[in-house]
């Protein structure tokens, strides 16, 4: 059982499923029951044998684990896998969100359903992928590879504006990318390798690392995403059917993040330093700003959106400041926000499925025909806003802690976000839930179906537990995040030994 | 010459021998047999293909008739793309059928004869028989665009060709000329040797710029391009299928032999003129197509960006760079074929052949197949990985940012962005639009290029490495 390919089998399971669904007749009622029964599966036994990922882990090992390599196109790129507790509970996440994102699209997704597990699952299998990748061509290559599956999922079952949104969505992170691809190459010279453990141990010289930096940072801050380059998030997940929202939110946005985490800081820790004074400027717009752009907005996606840039902003504030609390707070703010946002999607849509509107002022007074739905719905809101007990409060806690070590003011700037992050989200629920319920079209509103119920349940549960008692996760990130938050404070250390650069 | 030194050059040239003396018999029966013979000729011409395909394993490498002539590793390697490009545009040929003369026997005769200047070209190692082998090439390549001589837009396809082709041919050979007058040789080597001497000056660089400035007329690198875009729209599509397929692989090899065997110790002169036509044609080439609604003007717009790209790899002028380039060519090659067979495979129930970009709309619905096929290439031409486009334009970049060309790269990449605008309007209308029209039953010869070229474009990322190793053998015998 040891040697087994566990990672590839993780990886890869999800595509059984599309071989699967590909071989069934979707004419029929009983052919498109068996797709979405057979995707429902997939996924749930993909999540069930990634657990055993966790069970193979070793806290006390803070190198990659569960190591598989082999040849591949014979030109240094290399077929190369692994985990960290990082990367490990990004897989973690991904497959939980997959089967409640199949379920959440079980009633929404009525025409050319076939299609659509498909892409899902393919989906599935890239974004796991960009996890366990330790070749950087291969990481490149999951990375951008989810960018056709996602472009065909908000464009075909998207809503009004789904061409303009997608297109955006492509073009902005495909250009953002090449140049993270043109730093591989770079990287590639300088080192001769792609295999991603030696290049953590390269040494890159200072100047150098600030072009390779730019070019990372050009591909991650478009995924992220960051002010001002977080256009594209809006619309896509405004117009994105519901799934796609909860998972663009839930798992793609971490990317960049995790990007960040495993290529930029290890790898240029210099050039990271020099850059954390724009990075935090930039955060700081962005928690500000898209805090008050939300409280503007009168789609609730777009609200929920923009709500995602400012807490993204967190992550980016956390990780810089190469404090131990700080990224780690970044992460657990990722897996939480993971969660949270993406249940908040799956609510949203769980009310327009009902009504087929966004508007929040459609809404009003949902409390007294669906209060099952205004529990839950709380109860992620409340986890938006980092109330203490829920998941989201730990993250943007110790983000805050962590820069606060570094950098006074921006983490008193970034405590006013956390006030603004209440007033929108606060008001949202308010307006939505409370009230009197005047609206006739409103009134006749079922409440969760168990359906629903199998998709929000289980986030409530982890939203809770993990608020309650986040140790397992910051056991699995204890080792890999010190060894990230050493390594970068020696290199700083050896290059102010060796010669500061003037600028 | 002695009787063994002429066994051992025939040995060499019989793939060539074999297409030369297949396509005279083919016309003798032709000739004899009339019009009907048509279908029987292709089937023997793809046949001969094949044919030569397996010599070029056989015949080995080495030098004939005293030097004229070389083969080695990197010839090889792209004779046998030519080969592949003609026999699967002779394929799709079958499957056409839009009454446009391409039935007669001629045709296949006439792609015979060019494939032969082709083969002749790419392993051209002096002057004279490099322009010898572009002439063999070329004139049947004016015949056959114009083959549907009924109709205005064919005929005025072959003689626009026929006119700009000329024109570089002339220049082509008053630059062999300068060449010639200004170091004394014709031979590959030789020019190189003299080069490195250093005594050439001014006059052989003019001669140099001549011929580059002739056959990039053949790759359709901008400020050469003029013709792409009316001859693709003009000429029947297996036609245009075959000008973006083969010979702008044969083009490709002889640019890259000739800038780095003859030119080699030159590199900084032509470097300049080689990042240039790259920067041009990449950016002009993903513009332009912008505004296309014709779906063959888009790949000829399309075909002129990507020979940018492997330009990008030449550019640098290293091994790298050129097995960079023997892989782009390859990648290329496929992508190309297989978008050609379902531009022929857009067939109105009612019969004729539509060639707008929105009479795709909802094929996803109508040839799910078919679309996902389109798809792919579409993302593949667009670079997006993990499919074959991708690995292309990652060795031609990786070889660039390798001689230190960031400008260059730059540009290129974020051409790709631009250029990735077209393609995905392409799967957005296959995908988001609802059907319009209904396409009728695909012939099998088209079904086979298409699913070939599909599964080229997703296979590439299994079954990479064997191409990748060859290429850059192939690389490593021009060094």
């Amino acid at each position: 059982m040891s040697d087994w390919p566990i990672l590839t089998t993780v990886t890869f399971l999800p595509l059984v499923g599309v071989v699967l669904i590909l071989f069934t007749r979707d004419d029929n009622e009983t052919g498109l029951r068996n797709i979405r029964n057979v995707a429902l599966l997939t996924t749930l036994f993909t999540f069930v044998v990634s657990l055993f990922i966790w069970v193979n882990y070793d806290p006390a090992d803070p190198n990659f684990q569960m190591v598989e390599y082999h040849d591949w196109l014979g030109t240094g790129i290399a077929y190369h896998l692994g985990v960290d507790g990082i990367s490990m509970l990004f897989i973690l996440l991904t497959t939980v969100l997959m089967p409640l994102c199949i379920l959440a699209s079980w009633e929404a997704i009525t025409y050319r359903v076939k299609a659509y597990m498909i892409a899902f699952l393919i989906l599935e299998t890239l974004i796991i992928g960009v996890f366990v990748s330790l070749d950087i061509v291969m990481f490149y290559i999951f990375f951008e590879a989810g960018l056709i599956p996602m472009y065909l999922i908000i464009g075909i079952w998207g809503h009004e504006r789904r061409v303009y949104a997608s297109l955006k969505f492509f073009l902005y992170t495909f250009a953002g990318s090449v140049f993270m691809l043109l730093s591989i190459m770079a990287m590639y010279w300088v080192t001769g390798t792609t295999s991603v453990p030696v290049l953590l141990e390269y040494d890159f010289p200072v100047n150098l690392q600030y072009w390779l930096f730019l070019g990372f940072f050009a591909s991650f801050a478009v995924k992220m995403p960051m002010w001002p380059v977080h256009t594209w998030l809006p619309d896509a997940h405004v117009e994105a059917p519901t799934a796609a929202s909860g998972v663009l939110a839930g798992v793609l946005l971490k990317l960049g993040g995790f990007g960040v985490l495993r290529y930029s800081m290890p790898m240029f820790p210099d050039a990271s330093y020099y850059f954390a004074p724009l990075i935090f400027a930039l955060s700081i717009i962005a928690i500000i700003y898209a805090s008050l752009v939300a409280l503007m907005q009168t789609d609730m996606k777009k609200l929920i959106a923009y709500s995602s840039v400012a807490h993204m902003g967190y992550v980016t504030m956390g990780m810089f400041s190469a404090t131990t609390e700080g990224v780690e707070g970044a992460i657990f703010l990722m897996l939480s926000h993971g969660i949270v946002s993406g249940a908040l999607f799956f609510c949203v849509g769980i009310i327009y499925d009902r009504m087929h509107t966004r508007e929040i002022s459609a809404f009003g007074g949902l409390v007294n025909n669906m209060p099952k739905f205004a529990v839950a719905f709380m109860i992620f809101t409340m986890a938006n806003v980092g109330l203490p007990g829920t998941s989201g409060f730990i993250g943007e806690f110790l983000t805050v802690i962590g820069v606060f070590q570094v950098n006074t003011w921006v983490a008193v700037f970034a405590a006013t976000g956390v006030i603004l992050s209440a007033a929108y989200a606060l008001w949202l629920y308010r307006r939505v839930i409370f009230g009197a319920l005047e609206k006739d079209s409103l009134k006749a509103l079922l409440d969760l179906s168990t359906r629903e119920k199998f998709v929000l349940y289980p986030l409530i549960i982890l939203t809770i537990f993990f608020g309650v008692y986040p140790e397992p996760i910051f056991a699995a990130i204890h080792g890999p995040v010190a060894q990230i938050v050493q390594h970068y404070d020696a290199v700083l250390e050896s290059t102010k030994n060796i010669a500061l650069p003037v600028y | 010459m002695t009787s063994e030194l002429l066994l051992s050059s025939v040995k060499l040239i019989m793939p060539e021998l074999i297409l030369a003396i297949g396509a005279m018999v083919l016309l003798m029966i032709g000739a004899f047999a009339g019009r009907k013979s048509g279908p029987t000729i292709v089937a023997l011409a793809v046949a001969l293909l094949l044919f030569a395909g397996v010599f070029l394993f056989w015949a080995g490498n080495g030098e004939a008739f005293n030097g004229s002539l070389t083969f080695n590793a990197f010839t090889r390697f792209m004779q046998l793309l030519v080969l592949i490009g003609a026999a699967l545009s002779m394929i799709l040929s079958v499957g056409h059928e839009e009454p446009e003369y391409l039935d007669r026997f001629e045709f296949p005769v006439l792609m015979l004869l060019s494939t032969t200047g082709m083969m002749l070209m790419v392993s051209a190692n002096d002057m004279l028989a490099f322009y010898m082998g572009l002439e063999l090439m070329s004139l049947p390549l004016y015949v056959i665009a114009a083959i549907n001589r009924d109709s205005l837009r064919s005929t005025e396809a072959g003689l626009k060709y026929f006119v700009l082709g000329s024109l570089s041919s002339g220049m082509l050979l008053y630059g062999i000329s300068l060449i010639y007058g200004f170091t004394g040789n014709i031979g590959f080597e030789a020019v190189a040797n003299q080069i490195s001497l250093g005594e050439t000056g001014l006059g052989f660089i003019f001669g140099m710029v001549f011929v580059l400035a002739g056959i990039t007329f053949k790759i359709s690198a901008v400020p050469f391009h003029m013709w792409t875009p009316d001859v693709y729209e003009g000429a029947p599509t297996p036609v245009t299928a075959f000008f973006a397929s083969a010979p702008k692989v044969a083009a490709m090899a002889i640019i890259i032999r000739l800038l780095i065997e003859a030119f080699g110790p030159a590199v900084d002169q032509w470097r300049q003129v080689v990042v240039f036509i790259a920067i041009a044609s990449m950016v002009l080439g993903a513009f332009a197509a912008i505004g296309q609604r014709n779906i063959k003007r888009l790949m000829a717009y399309s075909s002129i960006t990507h020979m940018g790209y492997a330009l990008v790899g030449l550019a640098a002028g290293t091994e790298v760079g050129v097995s960079g380039v023997a892989i782009y060519m390859a990648i290329y090659l496929f992508m190309t074929l297989g978008a050609f067979a379902i531009i022929m495979a857009m067939r109105l129930k009612e019969g004729g052949n539509v060639e707008n970009i929105d009479d795709l709309a909802g094929l996803s619905q109508t040839k799910p197949v078919m679309a996902v096929v389109l798809t792919a290439l579409m993302f593949s031409l667009a670079g997006v990985p993990p499919l074959a486009g991708f690995f292309g334009k990652y060795f031609v970049f990786l070889a660039a940012i390798n001689a230190h060309l960031y400008t260059l790269a730059i540009i290129g990449v974020l051409s790709s962005v631009v250029a990735a605008f077209y393609y995905l309007r392409i799967v957005k209308v296959m995908w988001f639009d609802e059907p319009t029209v209904e396409f009728s039953r695909v012939a099998v010869e088209l079904r086979f290029v298409f699913g070939l070229s599909g599964l080229f474009a997703i296979g590439y990322l299994l079954f990479g490495g064997p191409l990748n190793s060859a290429a850059q053998s192939a690389a490593a015998a021009l060094f």
